[in-house]
């Protein structure tokens, strides 16, 4: 049952993703991108992660998409014209780059594979909890998680002096 | 968890992959913003299959990490796409070139 669900949810979020990226209008790709954040959602409960997938909710498919959706709406951005087309006669050569990265990326995946074999798992279950992670987060990562809340900050700073309208 | 670790990894590879195609293809800029984000959760996805068939808890932190990076990261994106608009009148990257010069 968890399998088909898996692949159930996989094949959901392929399709949403591939929408958000074939579609021309903002709107659609980002309601597209909201349901494809939920599918991962998904998905990571089904990987016994829970903490990560109600993080997905709220931090992906809640505020980061909100923030997407309040920007196309005050942009007013329109449609993508037919013409020149959805993809640019001239970026051919960009397929080339795509595959270079692709490849790179399968490489990485390929080397925690290997990783993989060399140390077999035990199989620990249940330890995507939030207790699990945040004992984690806050032992050996609590230097990582103070920098994390720095850049928030940085962040928030920034965001503002960009978008004031005397610049 | 019947699932194959390949199977997952190659589904995270194929999601990867469409977020490329979006970066390098489409011409508006939040588009682009949102491929980005698509390849920030096909890493996500691969680190929390890692994470579930390691046994190890420290994939689930990193993706922990990787969330803010991407809410950071959205925010000024997003404030420099709005400033860029408001002075261009326009969110085509391929019209956006003040820097061509």
């Amino acid at each position: 049952m968890t399998t088909i669900l898996f692949y159930l949810f996989s094949a959901l979020l392929l399709g949403a993703a591939l929408f958000v990226v074939l579609n021309r209008n903002p709107i659609y790709s980002v309601v597209g991108l909201v349901f494809a954040f939920m599918n991962l959602a998904a998905m990571y409960f089904l990987l016994e992660a829970y903490f990560i997938g109600v993080l997905q909710v709220l931090v992906y498919a809640g505020a980061i998409m909100v923030l997407f959706l309040f920007v196309v709406m005050l942009l007013n951005v329109q449609p993508d014209r037919p013409h020149p087309g959805l993809i640019h006669p001239d970026r051919w050569w960009f397929g080339i780059m795509a595959l270079i990265f692709v490849s790179l990326f399968l490489l990485l995946i390929g080397q925690g594979v290997r990783a993989l074999l060399t140390s077999p798992a035990e199989d620990a279950a249940g330890m995507g909890s939030v207790a699990d992670v945040g004992e984690a987060l806050f032992t050996s990562f609590l230097l990582p998680f103070e920098i994390a809340s720095l850049l928030l900050t940085v962040a928030l700073i920034g965001t503002v002096f960009l978008a004031k309208k005397k610049v | 968890m019947v699932v194959p670790l390949y199977h997952i990894l190659a589904f995270a590879g194929l999601l990867f992959t469409i977020g490329v195609v979006g970066v390098l293809f489409r011409r508006n800029a939040i588009i682009v913003f949102m491929s980005v984000e698509i390849m920030l959760n096909a890493v996500n996805l691969a680190f929390v299959a890692f994470s579930r068939y390691h046994g190890n808890v420290n994939g689930q932190v990193f993706v922990f990490f990787i969330m803010t990076l991407a809410a950071a990261e959205v925010a000024v994106g997003l404030a420099i796409i709005v400033s860029l608009f408001r002075n261009l009148r326009t969110s085509d990257i391929s019209e956006i070139r003040l820097m061509k010069h």
